[in-house]
C-alpha cells in the first residue's frame, strides 16, 4: 500500500502499538532552552527517575537573554536565575551545552538545523510550539508541553495519537519578492488558524521544492500557526547539501548510508491524505497581518476588511485599524527582523537588498537580531551589519528577543511594529504593541518608509 | 495527578474565537516557574486594568463566576503556545474544564497531563449553555460528567461529548504516563538497540 511520507516518518518510531491510533514513540533528539530546560531537569530527579538518554539531549538559552550588544546572562536580571540553572543542571546530567557567544549558540530552532542536530527521519522535540520548523528538514518534529517532557528526558519516548495527514502542495512558481514566509501566511489565510489542528502536515509542490532549506524551515515554522503541531518536507538534494558537514551531520560511509535512507522519504505515488489542499503560488503577494491572529491576513495591496465577526472587531480595536483603510500607507513605529521563523542568513540577506544605501525613517526604532551566533559571525564575514548599521538599524546579539519578549525587551505600549515573527497576538511583543507580521524583505521595506509598503515596487 | 470523574458549577463564559496561551498566561510570568501559585497572573491582561484595579467586565471577575469550575470557549481555544503554565493558571483559579468548539492540540494535551478536561462541543451548544447560565447566573449549575460522557446543562438537557477513550480512562483513573511507560522499558531499549543497528547514521553523530 502506498505511503504517505508521515507515515514514514512515524512508523519507524513506533516502540509499542497501543492501540486506537495511539503509539509509544520514540524520541531521537530532545531540545532544551532557558524558560523551561532546567525545571524540566530537576523535575526528571523529583519524581525519582534519572535522564534516558543525555547524549540526545541538546540545551541553549535563547528566551530570557538580552539581545543588546555586549550582553551577558545577566543583563536581562530576570534570565540570570534561570540560565545559570541551566548551566549547572546541564553540567551535572552531561547534557551539551551551546552557551551565550559560543558557536551553536542561537535560537532552538535555527540552531538544531544549523548543527545537524535534527536530521531527516528523526523525531525531534521541545518544550516549545515552533519546534515545528524543525520539519523543514525532513523530521518529524513537535512541539510539547512540561509534563510530555518530563516523560521524554525519562523514557526517550512519548505517548502520542497519530495525527491526520494532510497534503499542501504550492503549485506554480514563487513571484519576485514573495518569499516562503508570504505562502505560510497566505495558507493560514485561507485555512484558518484551526485549519491544520489534529493534522500533520506535508508541504509540496512545485514552489516547495524550489526552496532553498531555510525557507522550507521559515515555511514549517507556522505550522503551529495553523493548528498543525508538526509540518515537514520530503527530503531532496537541496536537503542533503544543506546538512553535508555540519557538526552534528553523519560522516563517511554513516553519510552515505543516511542518504540513501533519506531518499525514500518521500511519499509514493497514490498516497492518500486525509485532507488535500493546493494553492496556486504564483498568485501571492507579499502578505501582512491586520489584526491579532495569524489568520486575519492579506494582501499588502489590500485593505483592512469590515470585522466578521466580535473577533474581527476586537482585533481592530486592539490594532488601531479602522475597516477599508489601505494596509500600505499605516505608519509603523518599530521593525523587528529576527525570530524561529526569519533571522537565518538568507533572511538577513532578503532585508539587507532592500537598503540599497537607503535609511530607516527617523520615527522608526529598527532591530537585526541574527537568529544564532553563526548566523552572526557569518552575516559579518559578508558586511551585512555595516548595511543595516547604516541604513539605522540596530545589530543586535542573538535570540528570541522581541518575538516573546520575556527578556526585558517589548515594543513599547500602542507603537505599532512589523515584525518577522510569528505571532501578532494581543501583547505578544509587549503590552498593547500592535503587531504586523511579514517576511524580512517586506520589513526593511516598512523601517525606510516609515510605514507598511509593498516591497515589490519600493 | 487528580481523577476527573464529574465536576459541577457555574459555567463562566469566554466565547471569542482564538484565545491564545499568551492571553491565559503572559509569557514573562513563567521564567523559571513552577506550577503552583499562577492563578494569580491567569487571564491579566483582561482581567485587571492597568492601574491594577479588576476589570469589571470581565466575566471571571463577576460573583457568580469567581468560583467556576467550568469555562465557556470559543474555536481554537488555548492555541499558540505550548506554555503548560497556561494550564497551571486556569488549574490554580478553580477551574477543571473547558468547554469548547475546538482546541489548540497542545494545549488539550496539556489539560490531561494536569486533571483537567477539555470538551468539544459545537458552538450552538457552548452558546446555549452561556444563554442558560446568563438567565440566572447565581444558580444555574452546569455538571460534567466524564464517567457518562454528557454534559448537563443547566435547564437539564443533556448534551453527549466523546473523549479520546485513552485520555479518559488516564483522566478518569489519575493516572501517572510515566510509570505507565516506564514498566516497558525492557521494550524501549530493544527497540533502541535495533534501531541502532538498522540506522547507524541517527545515533553516530551524538555518540561523537
Amino acid at each position: 500500500m502506498p505511503q504517505t511520507l508521515f507515515d514514514k516518518l512515524w512508523a519507524p518510531h513506533v516502540v509499542a502499538d497501543l492501540g486506537d491510533d495511539w503509539a509509544l514513540l520514540h524520541i531521537d533528539r530532545v531540545l532544551l532552552h532557558d524558560m523551561s530546560g532546567a525545571r524540566a531537569l530537576t523535575e526528571v530527579g523529583e519524581r525519582g527517575y534519572d535522564l534516558a538518554r543525555p547524549d540526545l539531549v541538546f540545551a541553549t538559552p535563547d528566551h530570557a537573554v538580552s539581545s543588546a550588544p555586549g550582553r551577558t546572562s545577566a543583563t536581562f536580571a530576570g534570565g540570570a536565575r534561570p540560565i545559570a540553572r541551566l548551566r549547572e543542571r546541564v553540567k551535572e546530567t552531561g547534557i551539551r551545552l551551546f552557551d551565550l557567544g559560543q558557536p551553536g549558540h542561537g535560537i532552538v530552532h535555527v540552531m538544531a538545523p544549523e548543527l545537524a542536530i535534527v536530521l531527516p527521519g528523526t523525531t525531534l522535540v521541545c518544550g516549545d510550539s515552533h519546534t515545528c520548523t524543525n520539519g523543514g528538514v525532513g523530521a518529524l518534529a513537535f512541539g510539547i508541553g512540561a509534563s510530555e517532557l518530563t516523560h521524554v528526558l525519562a523514557t526517550q519516548t512519548l505517548m502520542q495519537r497519530k495525527p491526520r495527514s494532510m497534503r499542501l502542495t504550492f503549485t506554480g512558481t514563487l513571484p519576485p519578492g514573495v518569499t516562503a514566509k508570504d505562502m505560510i501566511l497566505a495558507a493560514i489565510g485561507q485555512l484558518g488558524t484551526a485549519g491544520g489542528t489534529g493534522f500533520a502536515v506535508e508541504y509540496t509542490g512545485e514552489a516547495v521544492r524550489a526552496l532553498p532549506l531555510e525557507a522550507r524551515l521559515t515555511l514549517c515554522n507556522l505550522s503551529i500557526e495553523m493548528g498543525a503541531k508538526m509540518g515537514f518536507v520530503a527530503p531532496d538534494e537541496t536537503t542533503f547539501a544543506y546538512l553535508k558537514g555540519r557538526r552534528f551531520a553523519p560522516q563517511g560511509a554513516a553519510w552515505d548510508s543516511a542518504v540513501a535512507a533519506w531518499r525514500g522519504l518521500c511519499s509514493d505515488a497514490g498516497a492518500v491524505f486525509d485532507r488535500e489542499v493546493t494553492i496556486d503560488a504564483s498568485r501571492i503577494a507579499p502578505q501582512v497581518t491586520w489584526g491579532t491572529s495569524p489568520e486575519q491576513v492579506l494582501p499588502v495591496t489590500a485593505s483592512v476588511p469590515q470585522p466578521a465577526n466580535a473577533a474581527d472587531q476586537a482585533a481592530l480595536d486592539y490594532i488601531g485599524l479602522q475597516p477599508g483603510q489601505p494596509l500600505a500607507g499605516t505608519p509603523v513605529d518599530w521593525v523587528f527582523i529576527g525570530s524561529c521563523t526569519n533571522s537565518r542568513l538568507s533572511d538577513l540577506r532578503d532585508a539587507a537588498a532592500v537598503l540599497r544605501g537607503r535609511k530607516v525613517a527617523p520615527h522608526v526604532t529598527a532591530w537585526v537580531v541574527p537568529g544564532s551566533e553563526t548566523v552572526k559571525r557569518e552575516a559579518e564575514a559578508e558586511g551585512l551589519h555595516t548595511r543595516f548599521l547604516e541604513a539605522g538599524f540596530e545589530w543586535r546579539e542573538p535570540g528570541c528577543a522581541l518575538c516573546v519578549c520575556v527578556n526585558g525587551e517589548a515594543v513599547p505600549a500602542g507603537k505599532r511594529s512589523v515584525s518577522t515573527s510569528n505571532r501578532n497576538f494581543v501583547g505578544r511583543q509587549g503590552t498593547g504593541a500592535r503587531t504586523h507580521l511579514a517576511s524580512p524583505a517586506m520589513a526593511a521595506a516598512a523601517a525606510l518608509a516609515g510605514a507598511i509598503v509593498d516591497v515589490r515596487s519600493f | 495527578m487528580d481523577a476527573f470523574t464529574t465536576i459541577t458549577g457555574p459555567a463562566a463564559p469566554l466565547l471569542r474565537a482564538n484565545v491564545d496561551t499568551d492571553m491565559i498566561i503572559p509569557a514573562q510570568r513563567l521564567i523559571g516557574a513552577g506550577r503552583d501559585g499562577l492563578g494569580r497572573f491567569a487571564f491579566e491582561r483582561f482581567r485587571f486594568n492597568a492601574d491594577g484595579s479588576e476589570n469589571p467586565a470581565f466575566p471571571l471577575n463577576q460573583a457568580p463566576y469567581r468560583a467556576s469550575p467550568i469555562l465557556l470557549g470559543g474555536e481554537n481555544f488555548g492555541c499558540g503556545s505550548s506554555r503548560e503554565g497556561a494550564v497551571w493558571a486556569l488549574r490554580d483559579l478553580g477551574l477543571r474544564c473547558v468547554i469548547a468548539p475546538s482546541f489548540g492540540d497542545i494545549f488539550a494535551n496539556n489539560c490531561f497531563q494536569n486533571g483537567m478536561l477539555p470538551v468539544r462541543l459545537a458552538a450552538a451548544d457552548v452558546a446555549r449553555i452561556a444563554e442558560q447560565t446568563a438567565a440566572s447566573p447565581s444558580n444555574a449549575y452546569t455538571s460534567v460528567d466524564l464517567e457518562r460522557q454528557v454534559v448537563v446543562t443547566p435547564n437539564g438537557e443533556e448534551i453527549p461529548f466523546t473523549v479520546d477513550a485513552r485520555k479518559r480512562g488516564a483522566l478518569l483513573e489519575g493516572l501517572d504516563e510515566i510509570a505507565l511507560t516506564m514498566k516497558r522499558r525492557a521494550e524501549i531499549l530493544a527497540w533502541q538497540a535495533r534501531d541502532t543497528a538498522a540506522r547507524p547514521w541517527a545515533w553516530d553523530p551524538v555518540s561523537r
